[in-house]
């Protein structure tokens, strides 16, 4: 079973429940698909493993065939080429590598090349939860593409036993590449205006692909706001799977990396309800 | 006319709980709120919602389902595996690209302009706010953030006001990339957790690459003491200024939960902090503010020096 792990707003949870997940379950993998700001491994500190470079495809311009003929900057839609007198530019930072140059330049002046834009690595956990595989990505700085590095982690998954998908923050196009093809989608919040806001960003998101999802409440400290998050969640009726008190010395421990097992049982109990809420939408 | 721009690598440290802050103490400043997936700033000013403009970034294909001859062409040349003979199977991995419009045999296919959100303009309790929501599973975030920066700078400039205090987007793609480039100080709000930390350096490294100063206010510092030392000590060693140390406090809960800023519950501990940040900042700005403005600010800051 593939669960992901979003909250639309950063700092509510995400990896502390996606890591209380791994804990509770041995054998599954976390896939750390928050590739610019990758958490996972501080707490997990995995051993060496595999370090592979996922590259993007990006135009290369063969000076002696080009005419100038400005075709190519014609059919970008993102202009990433753009001609001046005869000379063709390339930015490669606006290229979508749709290769929709290549088909359109009359004398066949335009080629691939391979642009490194980070890596993706593999080891398993020595601390929180030994054993514990984790498959993470670090976005290259400067480099704006996390998309392309999100479907490559997740291509390098063989399907087999459970996936925690630990996604990024927001409601764009790299949280959406880290949820989809995910069986159930956990959406942690906090019970403020910040967290119910953004739990309703996300939980969009998930409609639209059609991905099942619960809520886990992170920082739950039974307040008005609490009440409120599960007004809402009863009225566009999702289930609510879990609860994690508002705890100092949980963010205490947190901040050193450390992660109390207090709370696997909550873990457990939501393994437990995500067997049964599978199916539900 | 300075831009101040509030960003923390990771999220939840407090970036919005500060720039609220700052925002109440800023005599004159137009506010601009970057994180375009999940704007919350909104929240806590009380904003007033007065314009709101429609966004409209990229492209997306239109098939003309009577002119399609089912070839298979544009099944075969989208790379991105969104559409099959015709048909759009799969809307949010487009990425519009215009591959299939323009090599369909047929010209069955044509490229319409796409709406990805709206940037909003609002009153709030302390001025002018631009603002924007992206809409839900688009990609262009970066171009709405440029645009919430072009109107803002737009708008400052017609108010003539010395300042602009943007909250930015968490990460270190291009949300924030599109934030911090150009920008004049980078205020980076950080906590002392391993993930905070971890944060902070891809930040700085990113700052670092687009030539933009970064200063940095430590949030929560109770959390960890020894992870605030090792902090202060590698900020110390690569001359990044510490402008704040602000404790662990509830009161930031509090404010979040009541939407209100901090500066405006009791707890004087934690304002005369975020006081002494805001006097760093400014004094590393550089701003200058009108002055009959400034003695306005006078008497509100007065109030502060009477609890301490």
């Amino acid at each position: 079973m593939i669960v992901s792990i979003a909250s639309g707003k950063g700092g509510t949870g995400k990896t502390t429940v996606a890591l209380l997940l791994a804990a509770a379950r041995p054998g599954a993998t976390v896939v750390d698909c928050d590739v610019e700001e990758p958490n996972c491994h501080l707490f997990l500190q995995p051993g060496r493993g595999e370090e592979r470079q996922v590259t993007v495809m990006r135009p290369s311009l063969n000076t002696e065939l080009c005419d100038g003929c400005g075709r190519c900057a014609e059919v970008c839609l993102f202009n990433a080429l753009a001609i001046t007198g005869k000379k063709v530019l390339l930015f490669d930072e606006l290229c979508h590598g749709c290769g929709g140059c290549i088909l359109a330049c009359p004398p066949k002046a335009v080629s691939e090349a391979a642009k490194p834009i980070g890596v993706v690595r593999a080891g398993a956990a020595t601390r929180n939860s030994a054993g514990t595989k984790l498959i993470d990505g670090l976005l290259d700085v400067g480099s704006p593409t996390a998309s392309p590095l999100i479907k490559a982690m997740k291509e390098t998954l063989a399907a087999q036993g459970d996936i925690i998908v630990d996604c990024p923050p927001g409601t764009a196009c790299s949280m959406v590449a880290a949820v989809a093809d995910s069986d159930f989608c956990l959406l942690v919040t906090e019970p403020t205006p910040f967290g119910l806001h953004d739990l309703g960003l996300a939980a969009g998101v998930i409609k639209l692909l059609g991905i099942p999802a619960g809520v886990v409440i992170n920082k739950s400290d039974g307040g008005a706001w609490d009440d409120a998050v599960a007004d809402w969640c009863a009225q566009e009726g999702i289930p609510i799977l879990g609860r994690i008190p508002h705890s100092e010395a949980f963010a205490h421990e947190y901040a050193e990396g450390r992660i109390s097992p207090e709370y696997l049982a909550d873990a457990r109990a939501i393994w437990g309800k995500l067997g049964r809420e599978g199916d539900c939408r | 006319m300075k831009e101040l721009v509030i960003m923390s690598g990771k999220g939840g440290t407090g970036k919005t709980s500060i720039s609220a802050a700052l925002a109440y103490l800023a005599p004159e400043k137009v506010l601009a709120d970057c994180d375009v997936d999940a704007a919350n700033l909104h929240l806590m000013v009380g904003a007033r919602q007065r314009e709101s403009h429609g966004f409209v970034a990229g492209f997306e294909p239109e098939v003309n389902v009577t002119e399609c001859v089912k070839c298979g062409r544009c099944t075969a040349l989208c790379r991105f595996k969104a559409i099959d003979n015709g048909a759009i199977t799969s809307p949010f991995a487009c990425e519009g690209c215009g591959v299939c419009a323009f090599n369909c045999p047929a010209h069955a296919i044509s490229m319409r302009d796409k709406s990805a959100g709206r940037w909003l303009v609002s009153d709030t309790r302390f001025g002018t706010m631009v603002h924007a929501e992206l809409g839900l599973a688009v990609e262009n975030s970066g171009k709405l953030v440029s645009r919430v920066r072009l109107e803002t700078k737009k708008l400052a400039e017609k108010q003539k006001v010395p300042l602009i205090i943007t909250d930015g987007p968490p990460g270190i793609g291009c949300p924030a990339i599109a934030t911090v480039t150009g920008a004049d100080l980078v205020l980076a709000v950080v906590e002392p957790s391993l993930s905070a930390m971890h944060d902070l350096e891809r930040l700085r490294n990113l700052c670092g690459h687009f030539k933009v100063p970064i200063a940095v206010c430590i949030n929560k510092a109770t959390l960890s003491p020894a992870n605030t030392g090792a902090l202060k000590e590698s900020l110390a060693a690569n001359d990044v200024p510490v402008v704040g140390e602000i404790a662990y406090d509830s009161v930031f809960r509090t404010a979040v939960q009541t939407s209100r800023t901090v500066m405006e519950i009791d707890n004087i501990k934690v304002q005369e902090k975020i006081l002494e940040l805001w006097y760093n900042l400014s004094a590393l700005l550089g701003v200058t503010h009108n002055e009959s403005v400034v003695h306005k600010l006078d008497r509100k800051l007065k109030s502060f020096a009477g609890w301490v």
